[in-house]
C-alpha cells in the first residue's frame, strides 16, 4: 500500500540551529500520527514544511506517491492538505460562517455555506451555529470553527498543532471523537502534541522527535507514557517526590474578594475565597483568559483591594502594594516572563533586584548594593541550575525554561510565607518543568504555602494538595486533589459553553 | 537582501566607535557639500571643528561661548533624559526654561535697587520653583486628567512665549528704557548678575550646575534606587509595576526634575549671558536639549559631551558663515549631517546587518 504522505531525509537549518535533520517517516491513509516532542524539537518547522509554509534545505516528500513540495500553503490545500494552527485566525466581529468564507478560495453563497457547515458539524459532532460573533465563542468553540474550515475542503491530511491545549477535558472528548470519526473515514491525521495520555488514547502511530532528529517511531497504546517521555527527553525523569504531612495554620485568606476588570478585556473577579495552609499545595486550573492574570494581580498587590479581603497571617493586606506584600512574605511570580516577571532588556542582576531588594536588603539608603545584589543574581543562577555565562546577561537572551528557573528561583530564595505562581512551567522543557516543580514542592514542605494557577491540568493534579477551578472569574470550592479524575476536574473547570455533543 | 538582526546585548565597540566614525563621516560627506558650493572643505570644516577652539584670532573670543551655548543645553538635557529613560516625555522644556526666567528675573527686579548677595539665590530658587510649577501641570493633568504629556506640554510653551511678551513689554518693563521692550539689564545689576566664575572661560553659575547635574544624574542612573525604577518604568512598564514602582509617582517626579532644571537654566540665562527679559531671550534651548538628550543616548556623559559637540557647531557655524559666506542653510544641513550619521551609526550598537540572498521560490 502505498503511504498517504512519504516523507525522506528532511533536513532545514536556521543560523545557528538545526530545526530538523534528516527526518523520514510515513503516514498511512486513516492514521492517527503523532508528532511528540519537547518544545523546541523541531515539530512546528516539520509540519511548516509539509504544510508548504517553510522550504527544506534537503530531503523529498511524496503525497500519494508523486513528488510533493508546495511553495505556498495554497498548493498544499490544493492537494488536500489542512492545517488546524495554535493561534487561531479568527475576526472576532463577524460570524462563524463569514470567518470560513474569508478563507476560502471561492467561497459560495452564504445561505448555501452556512448549510454545509451545518451539515459539516453534524455529521462530526462539533456543535456551532453558523451565524454566532466569533467574539462570543470560547476557545473551544473557535477551534472548531478552524476544523470545520479545513473540514469544508475534504482533506486527506488534517494538521493538527497542540490542538488540546486550550480546551477542557470535555471539549477534548469531543475533539477526539471527531478526529477518530475522520480517521475511520479514511482522512489521515498529523497530531502534534506534547500531551502522553492524549496521545495513548487517539493516535495510532507516533514518530518522536529530540532536537531536531527523529530518536524513534513507536506504537502508543503498546508503550508506557514514562518510555515514550524518555525517547522524548533521552533521559529518565523524576517524578515529583513528596512526603506526606498535614497542613499547618492557615497564611492566606481570601474572602468574598470581588473586582471590577480593569479593560474590555480582562476578566472580573466574582467573590473569590479560599485559604492555604502551611505546608499545602493549591492548585487553580482553568482554560486561558478565565481570571487567572487577574487572580495573581490581586494577590501580587498590583491591582488593591478591600484591606480585609486578602488576610496574610490574619493581618489584612489587600490594599498594600507589591513590595509592602513582599516585606510580609507574601510573593507571586507572574506567568509573563519577558515584561512582567522581568525586563527583556535589563541584566539578570538587575532583575534580580526586581523582587528581591526588601527580603535580601539589596539596598542601602536609597543607594542600591551592586555587589550583592549580583551575588543574589549569581545564588539564583547556581541553585536553580539556570543555563547562562553569567548575571551579566540580559534576560531576553535566555530561552524561556530557564528565564522561568531564575523568576521561580528568585522567589523560593527569598525564602516565602506564601508564593503564588502563575504557570510556572509554560513553554519549559520537562526536565526544567521536574526541576521546577521539584522546587514548589520542596518549598511547601519547608512550610510555606504555595498557590499554582495553571492550564496543565496534569501538573496541578500532579503536584497539588487540593485544587479549585478558576471559570469566568468564579471559583469553585476546592477539593481534595488525590483521587480527582479528569471527569471532575473538567466539571469543575465548568465547560459550561456548549461541551456536549450535537445530537442528532 | 539587508536585514537587521537585533544583538542579544548592545555592542561596546559600536557604542563607542559610532560618534568617532559619525563625526569623521560628516567631515566626509560636509566636505563633499562645501566644495559643491564652490567652498574649500579643507577651511570651512576647519573653521567649523577647530578655528572656535584653537585658531589665535577667534578663540578669544568663541572658546568661552562654547561652555556659555553648552551649559543650558546640558542642564536642561539632563533633566529630560531621567523622564524620557522613564518613558515621560516631556517636549515643554522651552515652556518651563521660559517660565523659569520670569520667576527669576520678577525675584530679582523686585528687590531692584537692593546689592543683597541673597537675591540671586533667591532668584535660582524662584527659577527652578517656576520651573517645576510649570511642569506640573502637564504631569498632574497625566495622573488625574490621563492627558497625554506631550501634547499639554509641548502646547503650553506657546502659552509661556505669551507670558513672556506680556512680561517683556508691559509688567517686568525696563521703567527707564524709553519705552523699548525688555526688562532692566540683570547681568550689570549686582545682586542680580550670574557673572563670569573665572575669566575667559564662559564658566557661569549655571555651567557649574549642568556639569553638577550630570555628576548627579550618573550617580542617580548607576547607583540610586530611583534610577534603576526609572529604567524599569521606560523599559517594562509592567514588571516596574510588578516590581512595586508606583507609576504616578514618577510622573511627578520626573517632570518635576526635568522642569526644575529647564527653570534654572532659564534663570541662568536670563541673568548672564541673555542679562535681560525680552521677547526673544529664549533662543530654543529648550527644544534643541531634546535632540541633545538622545544624541548623547539619554546617558549623563553622553549628554555632556553632546551638549558641547552641538554647541561647537553652532559657533563653529556662525563662524564660517562670517568667515567663508558659507550660506545659513548649508551650515544647518551640515549639522543635520552629523546627527544623521551619529544616530544611523546608533543602530549598528545594538543591531548587526546581514545580507540575506533571497531564496528562489
Amino acid at each position: 500500500m502505498t503511504a498517504l504522505l512519504d516523507i525522506e531525509g528532511l533536513t532545514k537549518a536556521y543560523p545557528g540551529v538545526v530545526a530538523n535533520q534528516d527526518v523520514s517517516f510515513r503516514v498511512q491513509p486513516g492514521e492517527v500520527h503523532a508528532l511528540l516532542g519537547e518544545n523546541g524539537a523541531g515539530k512546528s518547522t516539520l509540519v511548516k514544511m509539509i504544510y508548504g509554509l517553510v522550504k527544506p534545505d534537503r530531503g523529498t516528500m511524496r503525497l500519494n506517491g508523486a513528488p510533493y513540495a508546495p511553495a505556498e500553503p495554497r498548493a498544499a490545500r490544493a492537494l488536500g492538505v489542512a492545517m488546524v494552527f495554535q493561534h487561531f485566525s479568527l475576526f472576532e466581529a463577524l460570524n462563524v460562517a463569514e470567518n470560513i468564507a474569508l478563507g476560502m478560495e471561492n467561497p459560495p453563497r452564504a445561505r448555501d455555506l452556512a448549510a454545509r457547515i451545518a451539515a459539516v458539524s453534524e455529521t462530526y459532532g462539533l456543535p456551532l451555529d453558523p451565524f454566532r460573533m466569533m467574539g462570543e465563542l470560547s476557545a473551544g468553540e473557535r477551534q472548531r470553527v478552524e476544523i470545520i474550515r479545513c473540514l469544508l475542503q475534504d482533506p486527506k491530511l488534517l494538521i493538527m498543532d497542540e490542538p488540546t491545549s486550550v480546551l477542557t477535558p470535555q471539549e477534548v472528548e469531543i475533539l477526539f471523537h471527531t478526529l477518530r470519526k475522520l480517521a475511520a473515514e479514511g482522512t489521515a491525521i498529523l497530531y502534534i502534541s506534547h500531551k502522553l495520555e492524549e496521545i495513548r488514547a487517539l493516535c495510532d502511530t507516533a514518530t518522536i522527535l529530540r532536537l531536531g532528529q527523529k530518536v524513534a517511531t513507536c506504537t502508543p497504546r503498546e508503550v508506557s507514557a514514562a518510555h515514550m517521555a524518555e525517547l522524548m527527553v533521552g533521559k529518565s525523569l523524576s517524578v515529583p517526590a513528596r512526603e506526606d504531612h498535614t497542613p499547618g495554620a492557615v497564611l492566606l485568606a481570601v474572602s468574598g474578594l470581588s473586582v471590577a476588570a480593569a479593560t474590555p478585556f480582562g476578566t472580573t473577579l466574582r467573590d473569590l475565597s479560599f485559604e492555604v495552609r502551611a505546608g499545602e499545595v493549591l492548585g487553580i486550573g482553568g482554560v486561558a483568559g478565565n481570571g487567572q492574570d487577574e487572580v495573581l494581580a490581586v494577590l501580587s498587590g498590583e491591582t488593591p483591594t478591600d484591606p480585609g479581603a486578602i488576610m496574610l497571617q490574619g493581618a489584612p493586606v489587600g490594599a498594600l502594594g507589591p513590595n509592602a506584600r513582599r516585606g510580609l512574605g507574601l510573593l507571586c511570580a507572574p506567568e509573563e516572563r519577558l515584561g512582567h516577571a522581568a525586563a527583556p532588556d535589563m541584566s539578570l542582576t538587575e532583575n534580580a533586584l526586581l523582587t528581591g531588594r526588601l527580603r535580601q536588603g539589596l539596598e542601602t539608603g536609597g543607594f542600591v548594593d551592586w555587589a550583592k545584589t549580583r551575588g543574589f543574581a549569581q545564588d539564583i543562577i547556581a541553585r536553580f541550575d539556570v543555563r547562562t555565562p553569567g548575571p551579566w546577561v540580559a534576560a531576553r537572551a535566555l530561552s524561556g525554561g530557564n528565564l522561568q528557573k531564575f523568576v521561580i528561583g528568585r522567589e523560593i530564595l527569598q525564602d516565602p510565607k506564601v508564593l503564588v505562581v502563575n504557570q510556572p512551567t509554560w513553554g519549559v522543557d520537562a526536565s526544567a518543568a521536574a526541576a521546577i516543580r521539584q522546587a514548589l514542592l520542596d518549598l511547601a514542605q519547608g512550610g510555606a504555602a504555595v498557590i499554582v494557577i495553571s492550564q496543565d491540568l496534569d501538573e496541578l493534579l500532579e503536584i497539588s494538595d487540593r485544587f479549585c477551578a478558576l471559570n469566568d472569574g468564579r471559583l469553585s470550592a476546592p477539593r481534595p486533589a488525590r483521587g480527582l479524575g479528569m471527569e471532575d476536574v473538567g466539571l469543575m473547570l465548568g465547560g459550561a459553553h456548549g461541551m456536549h455533543e450535537a445530537r442528532v | 537582501m539587508i536585514v537587521l538582526e537585533k544583538r542579544a546585548e548592545p555592542s561596546r565597540a559600536w557604542g563607542a566607535g559610532g560618534p568617532i566614525l559619525a563625526v569623521v563621516l560628516t567631515m566626509l560627506a560636509g566636505g563633499v557639500m562645501f566644495a559643491a558650493l564652490g567652498i574649500d572643505p579643507v577651511e570651512a570644516i576647519r573653521i567649523i571643528f577647530w578655528d572656535p577652539l584653537f585658531s589665535e584670532r577667534f578663540a578669544g573670543y568663541s572658546r568661552p561661548q562654547l561652555l556659555v551655548k553648552a551649559g543650558p543645553l546640558i542642564l536642561i538635557a539632563i533633566g529630560l533624559s531621567m523622564g524620557f529613560r522613564a518613558g515621560i516625555w516631556n517636549i515643554g522644556a522651552e515652556g518651563q526654561y521660559i517660565v523659569g526666567a520670569i520667576c527669576g528675573a520678577a525675584f530679582g527686579l523686585a528687590f531692584y535697587p537692593s546689592e543683597n548677595p541673597l537675591i540671586f539665590p533667591g532668584m535660582v530658587i524662584a527659577g527652578v520653583a517656576g520651573g517645576v510649577a510649570w511642569a506640573m501641570i502637564p504631569a498632574l493633568l497625566k495622573v488625574y486628567a490621563r492627558t497625554n504629556e506631550i501634547l499639554v506640554s509641548l502646547l503650553l510653551v506657546y502659552v509661556a512665549e505669551a507670558m513672556l511678551a506680556s512680561a517683556a513689554t508691559g509688567w517686568l518693563r525696563n521703567p527707564e528704557g524709553s519705552g523699548f521692550p525688555g526688562s532692566r539689564n540683570l547681568a550689570r545689576h549686582p545682586g542680580t548678575d550670574n557673572p563670569e566664575l573665572f575669566a575667559g572661560t564662559g564658566m557661569h553659575w549655571g555651567v557649574l550646575a549642568a556639569f553638577v547635574a550630570v555628576i548627579v544624574a550618573y550617580v542617580i542612573m548607576t547607583r540610586h534606587l530611583l534610577g534603576y525604577q526609572i529604567r524599569l518604568a521606560g523599559q517594562a512598564p509592567r514588571a516596574a509595576r510588578f516590581g512595586g514602582v508606583n507609576p504616578a509617582r514618577l510622573v511627578i517626579l520626573c517632570m518635576g526634575i526635568s522642569g526644575a532644571l529647564a527653570g534654572a537654566a532659564g534663570v541662568f540665562e536670563v541673568s548672564g549671558p541673555a542679562a535681560r527679559i525680552s521677547i526673544d531671550f529664549n533662543v530654543g534651548y529648550g527644544f534643541t536639549a531634546i535632540i541633545v538628550a538622545f544624541l548623547g543616548r539619554l546617558n549623563p556623559i553622553g549628554i555632556l559631551l553632546a551638549g558641547l559637540l552641538m554647541a561647537l557647531t553652532f559657533i563653529g557655524g556662525e563662524l564660517a558663515q562670517l568667515m567663508l559666506g558659507v550660506p545659513a542653510p548649508a551650515i544647518q544641513a551640515f549639522q543635520g549631517m552629523l546627527l544623521f550619521f551619529l544616530l544611523a551609526l546608533d543602530v549598528l550598537a545594538n543591531y548587526r546587518v546581514r545580507i540575506k540572498r533571497k531564496v528562489a521560490a
